[in-house]
């Protein structure tokens, strides 16, 4: 039940990405283009995510336990601290280099896998070395 | 390079992305971050009932399924390899330090307001902005 579940989230998630047109690179760093071919429709994708994204956490907290899993586990501290920024900042200059964000390329892996299974490697290779500094 | 502005897509495209995130939230009472699900799946940490890799198996084939039935609409384009290279290594570190990236700050944690994800999502989208100003407005295109 829940792995068909995942199965079929991950499958919406991805069709959406597809749907929407995150996974072309060109695209997102034409909306982040400002100053140039600016494209604004990564607006519309968090226009049409955020409030649909909104309905579910305000039923999940009206429920106050999920439909299968036991617990909620969604943080819950609010503390605004360095490593959230310098963090974010990193993502972003990698995600403009890029035009490609985590979601986005799983999407497109068996589709441009040339293109893509390199930049995953790096990915991986970036979470492992966080994981190495961390220890 | 420009691409066509595609708001109805765009929007369809978003609506079924909060969707899946309402999902998991309702269904999971978990954040739908794809860093954080793809982290913890390398590190062996599978959560219940092995969700994170049956959604990332979802994820990675519904695509594939789709571009059956009609091409995309939108193309790929994407940049050259040192680009590809220097980003996801930048992607797979920073959302590790800063805890999450688009999906699970970007979409999720504005959705519930969260204070964090909030300014983590501000400092991406400027960080990004001012990359992509300084790749082809400064350097116009070295990398």
């Amino acid at each position: 039940m829940t792995q068909m579940v995942a199965l079929l989230i991950g499958a919406v998630f991805g069709g959406g990405l597809y749907l929407a047109g995150m996974t072309n690179p060109s695209k997102i760093v034409n909306f982040l283009d400002i100053a140039g071919t600016w494209d604004p429709s990564l607006i519309f994708v968090m226009g049409g995510g955020i409030p649909v994204a909104a309905i579910g956490f305000f039923i999940l907290k009206k429920r106050e336990k999920p439909l299968i899993f036991d617990e909620i586990q969604v943080p819950t501290h609010g503390v605004i601290d360095r490593p959230l920024v310098i963090g974010s900042v990193l993502f972003g200059v990698g995600w403009g280099v890029s035009g490609l964000c985590p979601g986005p390329a799983f999407a497109s892996v068996l589709l441009e896998p040339a293109i893509i299974i390199p930049y995953l490697m790096a990915l991986v290779l970036g979470s492992l070395a966080y994981d190495r500094i961390q220890r | 390079m420009m691409t066509e502005f595609t708001p109805m897509l765009s929007v369809s495209g978003g609506i079924l992305i909060g969707l899946s995130a309402a999902a998991v939230f309702i269904f999971f009472g978990r954040i739908l971050g794809i860093s954080g699900i793809v982290a913890r799946t390398l590190n062996f940490d599978f959560g219940q009932g092995s969700w994170r890799p049956f959604f990332l198996i979802g994820l990675v084939g519904s695509p594939v399924v789709l571009s059956m039935v009609s091409p995309s609409p939108h193309g790929f384009e994407p940049m050259g390899l040192i680009p590809m290279l220097i980003g996801g290594f930048l992607v797979g570190y920073g959302t590790r330090v800063g805890s999450g990236c688009t999906s699970g700050h970007g979409i999720c944690g504005i959705s519930r307001l969260s204070k964090r994800s909030i300014v983590a999502t501000c400092s991406f989208m400027a960080a990004a902005v001012i990359t992509v100003f300084v790749v082809r407005h400064v350097l116009e295109g070295a990398l």
